[in-house]
């Protein structure tokens, strides 16, 4: 095999917990003897990850299981707990501060939620115009032909540029944050459910200018999603994580054909379709395990179908179950 | 038939900017049952959530309901007094909001908020209050419901924001609750939960639903009547089969036919061709005729709401017929 080269970005156990402190009454609490101890949320646990230039992978996994948490990670938002950070093979933490800002510059996040992400006081020609004229990558005089370029790409009339965040609908503040994260030109992007607020038609349009990016400039994603549609038209590769961790890693066709983990199948199983009509939707079997008080074992075990009394003891490792498809179940090791 | 839970007539909401009227919702019209569950969906900025902030007379200046009436089983909401609207608000309409960070206050606990809402419509004691909080929570699938109610909006992923302003909406048990693209950040089990919880409000309180997504998938499963907007207007009405399995506007055509579809990863996706014009003093005309297959000279003119059918509406000079679509 050839040697290949370093990827872009890579996460090696890369873990963040939060935690809350005591407010004054807990606190108080404590000192006269009650049992009142600090919340923790392991939001992301010892998760490894690498993205090849031009690469685009998927992350799916259940609502609050810590993706945006490793998307904010990912772009350096966040400090990490533990773990390490490269860029194209160097450690980021270990760099000088001038390259730590030019790497900074490359890795750029479309958020989840537009509104607290878009300073209101601004205009949308400068909150998008602003960065690439600071950083250089274009000329003061060329910021209102280039603003309106970029909204063009998203599908927004370059006369809304005069306008501020909250003149918008939420379709259209989501458009907004796309193209202020292309305008400083990213090698790496981070999409945490940027396409979530659009209708299908302007979707597609996006996700056509995300593609068409790929092809020429070779940009690399990180894309959070729920919609498992979409995840399977862009990615290369998914991810599945749950309550922290990473449970199921594969290629896309592979994952899609194929799940492994159960919770993965169950995704799956349940896509809405547009041939359905006037379901009964059911509620969720089992409890809902808690990030602040994750259960032993397997997380997935108090919703799990295939659960046995060993996933409630032990926690099962990731493992390549197939080439390149990995796996944490125990039912992989009945065979 | 029942008397509807909310009638629309002829509702227009405009925003009166420096650069002109920007006419955010135009001459829209529907109506739901109790226990109904009728899907908005349409273009980005076509004004479907303008549509739910009229009704819930939370428009702000520059912008303005200029006319039409809003019908509460049969009370006009537009000539209530402010503080009589705030009684209805939150007690009779609740609207789960695009943004969840509209529902929720930053610097609040969520248990604060919470029983606020509960006590502002009922004399309840806080302890009560805190429970029936509790409860909702659980409802929502919001793990460890008792712990996260001393937490602050900012601790809790973008799902589990859109979740606690669910479950906020749910708290008094409203006759209408308008919920605007409530599951966005949801993965789709979670979703489940949520749609077997609107669903069992639908048909055991007979709380009546009006549902805004882009979903079409949700709506597929969820509703029971679709009206499809554009460019402020209602282009096409009627039953979820009839919307989608056959529909008669150009624009709704083109909608469906831009899901994704499976088998064709990483191709180009289809998508209707041209851009949304802007709402700013938009020329009269259909709103579509740049983008449109079949326009031809007489989309100049306003397409008039025509019912080609009982209970089928559609505003357009050349519809699709059965035959027209491959
Ligand atoms: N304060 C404002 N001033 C001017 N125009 C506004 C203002 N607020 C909203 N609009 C415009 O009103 C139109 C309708 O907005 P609305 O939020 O109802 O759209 P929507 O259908 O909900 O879209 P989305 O699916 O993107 O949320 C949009 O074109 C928007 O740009
Ligand atoms: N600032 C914070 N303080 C405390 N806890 C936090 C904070 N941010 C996130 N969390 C917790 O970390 C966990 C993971 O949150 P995260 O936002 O990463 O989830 P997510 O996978 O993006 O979910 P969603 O799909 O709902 O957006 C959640 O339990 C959340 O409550
Ligand atoms: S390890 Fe056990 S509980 Fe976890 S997914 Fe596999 S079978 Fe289910
Ligand atoms: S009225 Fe004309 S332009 Fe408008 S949708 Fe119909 S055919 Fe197309
Ligand atoms: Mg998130
Ligand atoms: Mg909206």
């Amino acid at each position: 095999m050839s040697a290949l080269p370093a990827p872009l970005l890579e996460l090696r156990a890369l873990s963040k917990r939060f935690v809350k402190a005591l407010d004054t009454a807990a606190r108080l609490a404590r000192l006269l003897g009650a049992n009142a101890r600090e919340e923790i949320v392991h939001a992301v646990d010892r998760v490894d990850l690498a993205v090849h230039a031009g690469e685009v992978v998927g992350l799916v996994g259940e609502s609050g299981c810590g993706k945006s948490t490793l998307g904010r990670l990912a772009v350096g938002l966040l400090e990490p707990s533990a773990g390490t950070r490269l860029w194209r093979g160097e450690q980021i933490a270990q760099l000088s501060a001038s390259m730590q800002r030019a790497i900074q510059l490359k890795i750029q996040m479309i958020f989840q939620d537009p509104h607290a992400s878009l300073n209101p006081r601004m205009r949308v020609a400068d909150i998008v115009g602003e960065a690439p004229v600071v950083h250089g990558l274009i000329g003061r005089r060329e910021q209102q032909e280039y603003v309106a370029q970029l909204l063009a790409r998203v599908g927004l009339d370059a006369s809304l540029a005069r306008r501020f965040p909250h003149q918008f609908s939420g379709g259209q503040r989501a458009r907004i944050g796309i193209a202020r994260a292309l305008a400083v030109k990213p090698e790496f992007l981070v999409c945490d459910e940027a396409v979530a607020a659009l209708d299908v038609s302007i979707q597609a349009q996006v996700l056509n200018l995300f593609i068409k990016l790929r092809e020429e400039l070779n940009l690399a994603y990180l894309f959070v999603s729920h919609d498992l549609g979409v995840v399977q038209h862009l990615s290369d590769r998914v991810l599945t994580m749950y309550l922290g961790r990473v449970v199921e890693a594969a290629p896309t066709q592979e994952i899609y054909a194929r799940a492994n983990h159960p919770y993965t199948q169950a995704l799956l199983a349940e896509v809405p379709r547009l041939d359905s009509r006037r379901k009964n939707f059911v509620s969720i079997k089992g409890e809902i395990p808690s990030p602040l008080t994750p259960p032993p074992g397997c997380h997935f075990h108090p919703r799990c179908p295939h659960a046995m009394p060993r996933c409630t003891i032990e926690q099962p490792d990731l493992r390549e179950i197939a080439p390149l498809h990995f796996s944490a179940c125990h039912l992989n090791d009945a065979a | 038939m029942s008397a509807p839970t909310l009638r629309v007539e002829n509702l227009r909401t405009y925003f009166f900017t420096r650069q002109g009227v920007v006419k955010a919702v135009e001459d829209a019209s529907f109506s739901v049952a109790p226990g109904k569950i009728l899907g908005l969906v349409g273009e980005s900025g076509s004004g479907k959530s303008m549509t739910g902030y009229s009704i819930m007379g939370l428009v702000d200046p520059p912008g303005r309901v200029v006319a039409g009436r809003i019908l509460l089983r049969g009370q006009d909401l537009r000539s209530l007094a402010p503080d009589d609207m705030r009684r209805v608000r939150g007690k009779r309409i609740a609207m789960i909001f695009q943004d969840p960070m509209m529902t929720l206050n930053p610097v609040l606990r969520v248990d604060t908020q919470m029983v606020e809402a509960i006590q502002a419509h009922a004399d309840v004691s806080r302890a009560a209050a805190l429970e029936r909080s509790r409860d909702a929570l659980a409802r929502v699938g919001i793990p460890s419901p008792a712990a996260r109610l001393s937490a602050y909006p900012h601790q809790f992923s973008g799902g589990m924001r859109q979740r606690v302003a669910i479950a906020i909406a749910l708290l008094n048990q409203p006759e209408l609750i308008i919920a605007d693209e409530p599951t966005t950040a949801l993965d789709v089990t979670i979703q489940g939960q949520i749609l077997f919880e609107m669903q069992k409000l639908a048909r055991e309180s007979g709380t009546a639903l009006l549902w805004i997504t882009h979903d079409l998938s949700v709506i597929a499963g969820l509703a029971d009547e679709i009206c499809v907007m554009y460019a402020g207007r209602i282009v096409e009405h009627g039953s979820v089969d009839e919307v989608l399995d056959a529909p008669l506007h150009p624009y709704t055509h083109g909608l469906i036919d831009s899901v994704p579809s499976r088998g064709r990863r990483g191709e180009p996706l289809r998508q209707i061709p041209g851009m949304t014009p802007s709402l700013l003093d938009l020329a009269p005309g259909c709103a579509f005729r740049e983008r449109c297959t079949r326009a031809d000279g007489a989309c100049a003119q306003d397409p008039a709401l025509s019912a080609p059918a009982a209970g089928r509406q559609v505003r357009c000079f050349h519809p699709l017929t059965q035959s027209a679509i491959a």
